[in-house]
């Protein structure tokens, strides 16, 4: 009978093959593999199972990788801004904040006031289209045949909607450059986006009454896939994982980056960590994300919406050679934190490139969460995990 | 009006004997009957397949098939003919009689129980005497048929789903015999006929004792047709498609047929055993068979809309902890009913019925959903 | 509260849906399925989709001059332009060549925002699509032309601001030459 137990591997919790004790049993190994409907993307877990239960996973990805790191390194700093674009494409508004606010930082740019609540509406909006998608995708895996995914979607076809209406493409917006937005957004989108907001918790409300308190969905989701907080700590996962295990750090209240200091609301924090928690967490940080929107709709000043020293960059992006020196920023993705490291060589390219992807460094203690759990526990746990394999592989 | 059917099938065979001689007759009457359960079955099943399409879609806020004939009717010819031209692909390791037998095999009984429901008054097609029995035997002759099937594919992930498969069934079979006993403790007899004109002053269901026991049987005929929630065999669960992975083309057609003729089946049967069958005031007897089957199937495809799958362990803990004590006691809550009578039974039985419920609610902690606190940081 | 509340509730908001699905409007939780392709909806104007060249009166007075701006900056180099030259050989400000091909385009919009001679714009036609694999993408200077009719059709309010530039930017300019042949004209009188 194989072991593939060594000696270090479950520090946290002490687990017997059941082959052990009395019976001559042999391991299964297989794949859940690159083609299958549950996971989120081509992404491929290789699982020991004894009989039902996962004796190790080991994650395999990288079958989406497009070289998007060094592609950058090639182009000029402008024409990377739709590349980020499909780093998350759920979430593209959130991968151009970092991205721009990257650059601004290495180039000591500012950005009118404006611009910076606007980019603040789109990144809010974001999460929620962003959340609710994830909740329907964690239900399509637990079996629920759709009917969230569908609901979801109709208010993430609304948040759409303004999306092109603004910037020209639903989900690849390309929309902010550097030291502000690319084009100004008129009375009507505004009227637009607060009649969203208007009839979202209603929404929240109708979601909330078909889930959260169903008994299958509870049976299958608590106490299923527990994440420890000093174990979610030391392995740097960010994000809404995090605040489900407890801990209190999200980076708008913590870097106080663009303008979230002049907002007033609240993280939520979930108590033992696991998938309902994760799933909780997130239909609060809804509810707050709606509060931050209707006030930064209430106090949205005019003016400009790019800084004037930029506007000849945008003809000529090929002339924006910053300073020579390095920069990382980072963004309160809805996924965790995404952040971007540019180190400058006073060219017009960058001279090192990197992303760091929050779905990536998330995905480093699936095993951990799914040792002693059945198969189809581990399929729920990877759902509340929240990946894109866009931005997995860059 | 009312008997309809009844009146067309003698005038046929009146037709017949004329010139033909008396065993002619009787044999013809048994190929009407049986001719007529067969299109029925084949019928149903193709519009019940776009009738769930379209109830699911309208749940989702969505039309369901639409393109193919006004309102999509023609979508199940046209799925029909999609299943008879596909390759018909048979691995090379597989047992090629198990493989041949097992859509064959699961048709078989899924037809056969049809002879026993009370379509309306004076149509079943063979009133037996023992004919629930013949019912619950019919159809746990489904659970060896799902074993075959996917011990004959010969892969790892069909049989693990027909093992799965297996165990539910076999552990759903228990609790729904056990929910019938207070229905036959009531009629006296196992005839479905009889049950039926057993319930011409009161429906079952009104009672507290038929009420759980309609629950309990519907739940449990729900698992017997492995229908969400408690699709983890079939539906595509974390692995593939489970026992019927490795058929294809008119063989996997026979096995969805199957499924939704077990599923009209377990409908008609509630509504034979609890809600009545055909009785019912002014409108003909089969007419009212049919509204109550189908608002039965609407609920069937309600649950599969609205609710998660459950796990394999929950899904037999469920069935062992929770619905066999309480059928169990709700033999005992029907014993008093029937025994005291009168305000006095019914009161009992009442409170029999929801303190077991709660108490088992209490001893199964953990399915009942936890309190969470969650905290609100700044 | 009972074991199964949670069930029943979800359940009902399910039914809910179910009846709302036949007699109220999309905005209130109806159907919103838009039957393709009999029915549409209406893009909104800054859609882009692919580009396409401007050109004002005809096909002649194309407003491209061929600076191959759009071509250095675009991101996955879709753009391929060659210059026009006249018989003598020396180059016009015209293209002979301009191909984009629309398999590798990303619909970006940076050539939309770095021509200074508002020639390419990106377009609304998003129903291009065809069987042959090899070159029925591959649009070529024919295919790209489109007159500025079409541009005020799909995107007034920007062709407006567009056609509001260019004619301030040729009265300036007329200004500025009937101011040059005033000055000349004086300069003339004066030595007489």
């Amino acid at each position: 009978m194989e072991k593939t137990l060594q000696s270090g591997d479950f520090k946290e919790k002490s687990f017997v093959l059941r082959g052990e004790r009395d019976v001559d049993t042999q391991t299964l190994e297989i794949n859940v593999g690159p083609q299958h409907p549950s996971t989120h993307g081509a992404f491929r877990m290789n699982i020991l199972l004894d009989g039902e239960t996962v004796v190790r996973l080991k994650p395999v990805m990288g079958y989406l990788h497009r070289n998007h790191e060094q592609i950058a390194e090639n182009m000029s700093y402008a024409a990377t801004m739709p590349y980020t674009d499909r780093l998350d494409y759920f979430s593209s508004m959130s991968n151009n904040f970092g991205y721009a606010m990257c650059v601004e930082k290495l180039a000591s740019i500012e950005v009118p006031e404006r611009a910076e609540y606007i980019r603040v509406i789109m990144a809010e909006l974001t999460r929620l289209v962003n959340h609710v998608s994830l909740i329907g995708f964690l239900l399509n895996d637990l079996g629920a045949f759709f009917t969230p995914v569908v609901y979801a979607f109709r208010e993430r076809e609304k948040i759409l909607d303004i999306f092109e209406e603004v910037s020209g493409s639903r989900m690849m917006c390309n929309y902010l450059r550097f030291g502000g937005v690319k084009t100004d957004i008129g009375a009507n989108t505004l009227e637009g986006i607060k009649k969203i907001v208007r009839a979202f918790p209603a929404f929240l409300e109708e979601f909330e009454t078909l889930l959260t308190k169903n008994e299958i969905l509870c049976m299958r989701c608590q106490n299923i896939g527990i994440l420890r907080p000093e174990l979610a700590v030391n392995a740097s996962i960010t994000g809404p994982m995090l605040r489900a295990s407890g801990v209190n750090y999200d980076l708008r209240k913590v870097d106080k980056y663009s303008v979230y200091d002049r907002f007033s609301f609240k993280i939520p924090l979930g108590s033992r960590g696991d998938v309902y928690d994760r799933y909780f967490v997130r239909i609060l940080e809804m509810h707050e994300s709606v509060k931050i929107l209707e006030q930064a709709l209430k106090d949205i000043p005019q003016g400009d919406i790019i800084n004037r020293k930029m506007a000849p960059f945008v003809k000529a992006p090929r002339n924006f050679k910053p300073a020579v020196g390095e920069a990382y920023a980072r963004v309160e993705a809805p996924k965790g934190e995404l952040g971007y490291y540019i180190v400058s060589d006073g060219t017009a390219q960058p001279w090192r490139y990197h992303v760091r992807a929050p779905s990536l460094i998330n995905l480093t203690i699936l095993e951990d969460m799914c040792l002693g759990q059945k198969l189809a526990d581990a399929i729920v746990i990877l759902g509340s995990v929240d990946i894109v394999l866009g931005e997995v592989d860059h | 009006m009312d008997q309809l059917f009844v009146n067309l099938k003698n005038m046929a065979l009146h037709l017949i004997g004329v010139f033909a001689p008396d065993w002619l007759v009787s044999l013809s009457s048994i190929l009407i009957s049986v001719g007529a359960m067969t299109f029925l079955g084949i019928f149903i099943m193709m519009y019940l397949t776009l009738m769930e399409r379209k109830v699911i879609g309208r749940m989702q806020n969505r039309i369901g098939p639409n393109r193919v004939g006004k309102w999509g009717l023609l979508q199940p010819v046209a799925d029909a003919i999609k299943m008879l031209t596909k390759e018909d692909i048979v691995p090379e390791p597989a047992d090629r009689l198990l493989h041949f037998l097992a859509p064959v095999m699961i048709v078989i009984p899924a037809l056969l129980i049809f002879a026993v429901i009370p379509f309306g008054r004076n149509m079943t097609a063979l009133d037996l005497n023992v004919g629930l029995l013949y019912f619950f035997a019919m159809s746990s002759t489904t659970t060896m048929v799902i074993f075959m099937a996917g011990w004959g594919s010969r892969n790892k992930y069909a049989s693990l789903g027909g093992m799965r498969s297996v165990a539910q069934m076999i552990s759903y079979e228990v609790p729904m015999v056990l929910s019938v006993v207070p229905v036959l403790l009531s009629v006296g007899s196992l005839s479905t006929g009889k049950i039926v004109e057993a319930q011409a002053d009161l429906w079952f269901v009104l009672t507290p004792w038929g009420f759980f026991a309609c629950v309990i049987f519907f739940l449990c005929g729900v698992a017997e047709c492995n229908r969400s929630p408690f699709d983890l065999p079939e539906a595509e669960s974390e692995i593939v498609a489970g026992f019927h992975t490795e058929f294809s083309g008119m063989k996997f057609a026979l096995f969805y047929m199957a499924e939704f003729m077990n599923a009209f089946s377990i409908a008609a049967l509630t509504a034979t055993l609890f809600l009545g069958g055909w009785q019912g005031p002014l409108l003909p007897s089969w007419l009212w068979f049919i509204l109550k089957t189908y608002s039965l199937l609407f609920v069937m495809m309600w649950f599969r809309g609205t609710l998660p799958r459950l796990r394999a362990d929950q899904m037999m803990g469920l069935a062992w902890k929770f619905l066999l004590p309480l059928a169990l006691v709700n033999i005992l809550a029907a014993g008093l009913h029937l025994y005291l009578g009168g305000p006095a039974g019914f009161a009992s039985a009442l409170i029999i019925l929801l303190g077991s419920f709660m108490g088992l609610s209490k001893v199964n902690r953990s399915y009942v959903p936890e309190k969470r606190e969650y905290v609100l940081a700044d | 509260m009972l074991f199964g509340m949670g069930i029943l509730r979800g359940l009902g908001v399910t039914l809910k849906n179910f009846f709302a699905s036949y007699y109220k409007k999309p905005e209130e939780g109806g159907l919103f399925t838009v039957e393709y392709p009999e029915k549409r909806l209406p893009v909104k104007e800054r859609f882009r989709n692919f580009p396409f060249l401007v050109y004002d009166t005809t096909p002649e007075n194309m407003r491209c001059v061929a600076c191959d701006i759009c071509a250095k900056e675009c991101p996955p180099k879709c753009i391929y332009i060659v210059r026009d030259n006249d018989e003598a050989g020396r180059p016009l400000k015209k293209p002979a060549i301009f191909d984009i091909d629309f398999t590798v385009c990303m619909n970006c919009g940076i050539c939309e925002e770095v021509c200074p001679f508002d020639a390419i714009y990106m377009d609304h036609e998003f129903e291009i699509a065809d069987a042959n694999r090899l070159d029925a993408l591959l649009y070529n200077l024919p295919d790209l032309l489109k007159p500025n009719d079409y541009f005020q059709k799909i995107r007034p309010n920007d062709a407006a601001q567009v056609d509001a530039r260019r004619l301030e930017a040729e009265e300036k300019k007329k200004a500025a030459v009937a101011a040059v042949k005033t000055q000349a004209a004086a300069k003339d009188i004066k030595p007489e």
